[in-house]
């Protein structure tokens, strides 16, 4: 066997990866003359000190695991979708259509509603480009970045021409009704007995996400049709040849794909905005990407790297609050978190392969 | 409409086609060569930049686009260590490429201006200034023709003449000479190449330096002539748009010229008119933004003539034992 064992590829390379992004975003901070040590340690205190910060960074973590399992999902078929951000946006339309059409009695009869909303705006959203892929040849890349700008002015439109609410000059729909308002983790916790912060937005739709983990992982590692969606991302020739249709298994593999991404706006629309603004995705769609890649496209590693994310994202905030570190420097991570586990994969990988056949030579076996 | 209008409309499209053109032959000689490019817009981000902040620092615009060429170069060659050298996936690294952009110049300037993520203005020697070109004064008096000298033709910077005679050059270096043979040949079949005895990573991170002057050039254009100073995101997607006009293009430098011109019509119309009025028909602005996102899709989807990319694109070349 000429590879490394399955426990150093699934582990140790994402580690090494995340390890450089950390020390070269250490250097960073040093460079612009502030203490990496203490920005790290601030970071943790806002994020993970008190359950004001804990619901932010669960908030955000949420959003993650949608966009990271949305990418993963594709990614399995061999599809790079980077439209999770446009397929959001559009998600979020339908989220605030289903909460606006009637006054909800209970947020229990909402939130289903509102989740088909999402995951059928979401995936319609991925249709085309879907389609194009499979059907024409057209580069499923181009077209969802092309996709994400339609989206945008798409939703832009309504905002400002159609769901506006009269008299009102913000481009953002009316508050969705009281009936639609999703319980928030301090509601859901204090009958137990546990104290959670009032203000943090993290709510129900973090048990969705993590039920989406689950959905996930048996449908591409305990269904037939999860079978179809690996083999084709293997090699489309191969599946070709066992019976496997590309186009349809192309089209099945982004539906799913953009359903997950509509559904993060149950999350960011229904429950913290409650109500349909401008930019609410806020780039995580494109977070996805950097989540599925850390998370090797597996659902523990989305949920693992989602979380890291989350942190990353209420820490960045309490640094900017607090310190004259901008925001950016999340963006600053976050590219060479996508850049060291993802682009530059092999830089990693190569010499730790070498390294491991010597080692094995040496042991003569 | 009258004759002025359609001038002031015609020379903000030229205006705003520069830096769509400059980064869309700047794509045009990455995906030539096979490697995939979705971070010309992070390399224009960054030129735009590091031109402004240098413009500004130096008091010289030159300085300023020397150094947002070198700053763009160094991204490109991230990119060809990241696609070429290790052999990745280069729309991961493209997309890595524009977010590191994106927080790093917010990052620096923050450091270095402290004025919210932004350069100060740039006057004076730190911009490029309108060129007018010789009698454009006396000319005017001519009907049409003189308002069309003095008013398109003539009055701007350096750079736009430049971005319009990259045509032509570019078209020749591609079709006319031999390193543009071996360029296009090492994105359709990079093995051939490589059995001419020519490298293939020499060729291709060429064509990616390339890549990197004029996204360089782009960028700076942006901070330093069009715009006076560097605010954050101020490529606001143009490198997208770039992209769906290299598409548009199907990868010729004259189509480039004619599909840049084109989506900075649009740009040029949806500025200066809010909603469009056409015989009762409202068109709102948010079509004309979308517009050209969705004249690619449809020439992708190959209603309307097909569009081939060069074969090897995205393959990372292996050389075989």
């Amino acid at each position: 066997m000429d590879r490394m064992p399955a426990w150093a590829d699934a582990v140790l390379v994402p580690l090494i990866s995340l390890l450089l992004a950390a020390v070269i975003s250490g250097l960073v901070i040093l460079a612009i003359g502030e203490d990496p040590i203490a920005a790290v340690k601030l970071m943790v205190t806002g994020a993970l000190g008190s359950s004001y910060g804990w619901g932010f960074t669960l908030y955000y973590t949420t959003n993650f695991l949608f966009t990271g399992l949305a990418f993963a999902v594709a990614s399995h078929a061999g599809l790079f979708n980077i439209g999770s951000e446009g397929q959001a946006m559009i998600g979020g339309l339908g989220v605030a259509l289903v909460c606006l059409a009637i006054p909800w009695p209970h947020w229990a009869l909402a939130l289903p509603a509102a989740i088909v909303g999402a995951a059928v705006f979401g995936a319609l959203w991925a249709l085309i480009p879907a389609w194009l892929q499979a059907r024409r040849g057209s580069h499923i890349v181009i077209t969802t970045i092309m996709f994400n700008f339609i989206a945008a002015a798409v939703l832009n439109y309504m905002l400002v021409n159609i769901l506006r609410p009269e008299g009102s000059m913000d481009p953002a729909t009316a508050r969705f009704p009281e009936g639609a308002h999703l319980p928030t983790l301090h509601e859901m916790l204090a009958p137990l007995g546990i104290g959670f912060s009032k203000a943090a937005p993290a709510n129900i739709s973090l048990l969705v996400a993590l039920l989406a983990c689950v959905l996930v992982w048996m449908l591409i590692w305990r269904t037939r049709l999860g079978y179809e969606i690996r083999a084709l991302g293997q090699s489309e020739t191969a599946s070709r040849y066992a019976g496997i249709r590309p186009v349809k298994i192309i089209v099945i593999a982004m539906l799913i794909s953009g359903a997950l991404s509509g559904c993060m706006a149950i999350n960011n629309v229904m429950g913290e905005a409650e109500r349909l603004i401008l930019n609410a995705t806020e780039g995580a769609g494109f977070i996805g990407i950097a989540v599925a890649l850390m998370g090797r496209n597996h659902p523990l590693g989305v949920f693992l790297a989602a979380v890291l994310f989350g942190f990353l994202y209420q820490g960045g905030a309490e640094l900017a609050l607090w310190t004259s570190i901008p925001r950016e420097l999340i963006v600053v991570i976050q590219a060479l978190v996508i850049l060291f586990t993802g682009a530059l994969d092999n830089m990693v990988r190569m010499p730790l392969e070498r390294m491991f056949l010597a080692r094995r030579r040496g042991r003569g076996t | 409409m009258d004759l002025v209008t359609v001038l002031q409309v015609l020379d903000s499209t030229v205006r705003l086609a520069t830096p769509l053109l400059l980064a869309c032959l700047a794509g045009l000689f990455s995906e030539r060569a096979g490697i995939f490019d979705i971070g010309l817009e992070g390399k224009m981000l960054t030129a735009a930049f590091f031109s402004a902040a240098i413009a500004f620092v130096s008091g010289s615009v030159w300085l300023g686009l020397l150094a947002g060429i070198g700053a763009s170069v160094l991204m490109a060659g991230l990119h060809g260590l990241a696609s070429i050298t290790f052999r990745g996936n280069q729309l991961i690294s493209g997309v890595a490429i524009n977010f590191l952009a994106a927080g790093m110049t917010v990052l620096i300037a923050q450091d270095w201006f402290r004025e919210g993520g932004r350069t100060p203005s740039l006057i004076g020697a730190a911009r490029f200034e309108p060129i007018t070109l010789p009698l454009a004064e006396t000319l005017r008096g001519i009907p049409v023709l003189g308002p069309i000298y003095a008013e398109l033709i003539s009055g701007h910077t350096i750079l736009v003449y430049l971005a319009i005679a990259c045509v032509p050059l570019t078209w020749w270096v591609l079709y006319r000479t031999r390193f543009g043979l071996r360029l296009r040949a090492v994105g359709e079949n990079p093995a051939a190449v490589d059995t001419a005895g020519v490298s293939v990573v020499g060729l291709r991170f060429a064509a990616v330096g390339i890549c990197g002057v004029l996204c360089g050039i782009a960028g700076a254009y942006l901070a330093t002539a069009l715009q006076a100073g560097f605010v954050k995101d101020m490529t606001a997607g143009r490198g997208y748009i770039a992209l769906a006009a290299l598409i548009f293009a199907k990868w010729r430098p004259w189509y480039a010229l004619w599909a840049t011109l084109l989506f900075g019509l649009l740009q040029a119309v949806a500025l200066r008119y809010q909603n469009i009025e056409l015989g009762g028909l409202v068109i709102p602005v948010q079509l004309m933004d979308a517009l050209p996102y969705i004249l690619t899709v449809i020439i992708l989807a190959g209603f309307v003539g097909r569009a081939v990319p060069p074969r090897a694109g995205g393959i990372p070349y292996v050389k075989e034992r």
